[in-house]
């Protein structure tokens, strides 16, 4: 199978960390803050590599939209054993305003730059919690959607996925090139270990701007305030 | 499972001041004698800084030596000590108390820092000049060659279950192989424990005593703010047989941040104190609580530091490896810093190995490199002489007097001789032996939290960011679990069925301050380290 899969990795603040608003409430704060890759696309990475590893796809590509930190979420999508890595450079105010409909816009353009079979992302970020672009980045391409994926199963030509909805699961059947937002169950992502982050190293991230890929970036939307919610409870 | 293994030149267990100053000098040297040299540093955070814990007031002399042009690269000193105050507090006053010039707690010329952030800024340092960092990744085990010198470090395996078996996930660590191992773990590093025993690193010194640091991170009313205002206090809430004080830090970076802290030495006898409570209380002492009211707390975190200055440093060096930093235990105790000296340590070590491991004639494949210039480098340099001159201040407390009559010999033998007086005081022993039995001692009444100055421990330990795998073997392991005593993650919950207590271990919670492994009084638990990356997420701290 020659499929090539793109993985979207997204580099969030670490579930862990307690959040802090910035004082001039306009978001919180990230300096200094504990990042990681996002849990959904640990999973999506996961899928991917297990894919590969049983010869159903042949190549697949990391990608990440962000400054120069989110090579080190590329990277490790490499430990993992994504083949290489796409940095999508996008920082300052840009990158504050980056959301769903430019990222979907973005990798629909790498689907076709790269000859894509297959996009797997994470079904939400855990910052934002828009749970958009996979759906949004189908929409672009005019390709089936498979989302919350509890399961992915190669059959034929085809994909039938699992997906996790409110009343149990339901299972659909659909054509390639196909778009797959990864959920909870989907599999349990296994660790970058530190061979493999050495190894990773060795692996190739091509830098490429929106812009090459004919894509604005610029935003529909304005922050008008962030505000900690008061604690129920306390006096 | 065989173990994937790899060589470098040098590894350095540990990314704090200590691992950074030596990897950072041992390329600069490289790079000196056009040489080529792997230096590859392992930390256990998930990122460099994340657990660096410190007041901090940094002297920068070692800073200037290792990198004279760090205020052109952006170090982040960014607050100058403008105002130094030292007082003893009593329940509802205040003593101020002059610090004359020649006194170790005087800070002309010392910077307020957040010592996560520096930390993190001679990371960048080091990677500029090619040092390889791998945080996120712990070193488990030393490995030994044949003849019993060190070869190296091993990750651990991750994916274990709590109860042992391998998950889906599973894998073996790997083997960092050296030619020179630097151990920079900081305060009471469990691969230096290990270290101690298989060399003896130990046999000709005085055990090492602790303290146990308590800090926060305060945003407070811009009106009460004096960026560069340094206030250090002992006495209340501690009586005076305990040694303890605390700190309080006015940062400038920005925004009207406070950094403060309470230090509480481990040596205490009475089993009720709790140096959380303390801490908590303390705050709400006059002088600190106009500081604090309408502030909000934005950052908790807690660190065992060394106390046993000269007496307590062990044998540095041995066959394959060397120790730096506060993991031998370098912190000048009056002054209350020891990232200079654990900076230099590590200077030092680099300086010292970096001849040797460059000398094709040394290089063997069966055994690590001795280095014991880096002892003698050290007995040379002003670590040394500053550690001596301040060795008989701490001990100077076990007296009747305790804190006073500490003060009264600081003050005569210090400031007048500098510390020339011939002979050398002892400290007590271990600090784990200093409890005494429950019913000899008073319990302490301490107040409940307000939720607005005070706090409750598990809230302040949310705070901190720290999380681990829930699912591995808890990395506080006990030698023999039939009884405990503990405070953070250590509970007696009573059993599901039937009558009597179990023991709990809520590892989940451990902060990596290393205090239980000091001062469990059977000397029961041992502290191994967790998954890497697992533990605090300090910022800036």
């Amino acid at each position: 199978m020659s499929a090539r899969v793109l993985v979207g990795v997204k580099r969030v603040i670490d579930y862990a960390v307690k959040i802090r608003v910035k004082p001039d409430r306009t978001g919180v704060v990230t300096d200094g803050v504990k990042h990681s890759m996002n849990p959904f696309c640990e999973i999506a990475v996961e899928e991917a590599v297990k894919l590969k590893e049983k010869k159903l796809v042949k190549e697949v590509v990391a990608v990440s939209c962000g400054p120069q930190q989110v090579q080190e979420t590329i990277r490790t999508a490499l430990a993992m054993g994504a083949d290489r890595g796409i940095h999508v450079e996008v920082s300052g105010k840009d990158y504050e305003t980056l959301g769903p409909l430019q990222v979907s816009k973005i990798f629909a353009a790498l689907a076709k730059k790269e000859q894509a079979d297959l996009i797997i992302l994470g079904k939400q970020a855990i910052d934002d919690d828009c749970n958009q672009t996979g759906q949004m980045t189908a929409a672009l391409l005019d390709w089936p959607q498979g989302t919350f994926a509890s399961e992915v199963t190669l059959e034929a030509d085809k994909l039938k996925v699992v997906r996790e909805i409110d009343g149990g699961l339901e299972t659909i059947k659909i054509n390639l090139p196909a778009v797959v937002t990864a959920d909870l169950r989907l599999n349990t992502p296994r660790y970058a270990t530190l061979p493999n982050i050495m190894k990773a190293k060795k692996k190739k991230i091509t830098n490429v701007k929106p812009a090459d890929l004919g894509v604005d970036v610029s935003s529909r939307l304005e922050v008008l305030k962030v505000e900690k919610l008061k604690e129920a409870g306390r006096i | 499972m065989e173990r994937f293994a790899d060589e470098a030149d040098v590894v350095i267990v540990g990314g704090g001041p200590a691992g950074l100053s030596a990897a950072i000098r041992l390329k600069q040297l490289a790079s000196q004698h056009e040489k080529e040299l792997r230096v590859c540093v392992v930390e256990k955070a998930s990122q460099i800084g994340a657990h660096t814990l410190s007041g901090a007031c940094l002297e920068p002399t070692a800073l200037s030596e290792l990198i004279p042009d760090w205020k052109e690269r952006g170090a982040p000193l960014n607050t100058p000590v403008t105002e130094d105050k030292f007082s003893i507090l009593t329940e509802k006053y205040r003593i101020p108390v002059p610090i004359l010039p020649g006194l170790p707690m005087n800070n002309h010329g010392n910077y307020l820092v957040r010592l996560g952030h520096f930390v993190r800024w001679l990371g960048e340092q080091a990677e500029e000049l090619g040092v390889e960092l791998y945080p996120g990744y712990a070193a488990s085990e030393v490995l030994f060659h044949e003849d019993g010198s060190v070869k190296g470090i091993a990750t651990n395996d991750v994916g274990i279950a709590k109860d042992g078996s391998p998950k889906d996930v599973f894998e073996r660590g790997m083997e960092l192989h050296a030619k020179v191992t630097l151990f920079g773990e900081g305060c009471h590093g469990h691969l230096a424990k290990q270290l101690y025993k298989q060399f003896n690193l130990r046999g000709n010194c005085e055990p090492q005593t602790y303290a146990i640091g308590l800090k926060e991170l305060w945003v407070i009313d811009e009106k009460k703010w004096c960026p560069g205002r340094t206030e250090h206090s002992v006495g209340w809430p501690l009586n005076r047989n305990t040694y303890g004080g605390s700190f309080l830090y006015h940062l400038n970076e920005g925004e009207p941040l406070v950094a403060l802290g309470f230090v509480v030495g481990l040596d205490y006898t009475n089993p009720y104190l709790s140096p959380f409570r303390e801490f908590q209380r303390w705050k709400h002492h006059p002088s600190i609580m106009s500081t604090l009211e309408g502030g909000n707390r934005i950052a908790y975190g807690a660190r065992a530091l060394n106390e046993g200055g000269f007496q307590s440093i062990p044998k540095l060096t041995f066959p394959g490896g060397m120790l730096i930093g506060c993991s031998p235990g370098f912190m000048n105790v009056p002054k209350i810093k020891g990232t200079h000296t654990a900076m230099k340590s590590g200077m030092l070590a680099a300086e010292s190995a970096f001849s040797k491991i460059t000398d094709e004639n040394l290089q063997s494949e069966t055994a690590g490199l001795y280095i014991p210039e880096y002892e003698e480098a050290f007995k040379k340099s002003w670590i040394w002489k500053e550690l001596y001159s301040v060795r008989n201040i701490r001990p100077s407390f076990h007296n009747y007097f305790g804190l006073y009559g500490g003060m009264v010999y600081t003050g005569i033998f210090y400031w007048i001789l500098r510390g020339k007086e011939p002979w050398t005081l002892k400290h007590n022993g271990l600090d784990a032996d200093q409890l005494k039995p429950a019913k000899d001692c008073t319990p302490i009444e301490y107040p409940k939290p307000d939720g607005k100055i005070s706090f409750d421990l598990l809230s302040s330990v949310a705070l901190s960011g720290t999380n681990h795998e829930h699912d591995q073997p808890p990395h506080l392991t006990l030698k023999d679990d039939s009884t405990q005593s503990f405070s953070c993650v250590y509970e007696y919950v009573p059993l599901e069925t039937g009558d009597g207590m179990r023991l709990q271990i809520n590892a989940q919670n451990c902060v990596h301050c290393k205090t239980c492994d000091i001062k469990d009084p059977s000397q029961n638990i041992n502290w191994v380290v967790p998954e890497g990356s697992g533990g605090p997420a300090y910022n800036g701290m």
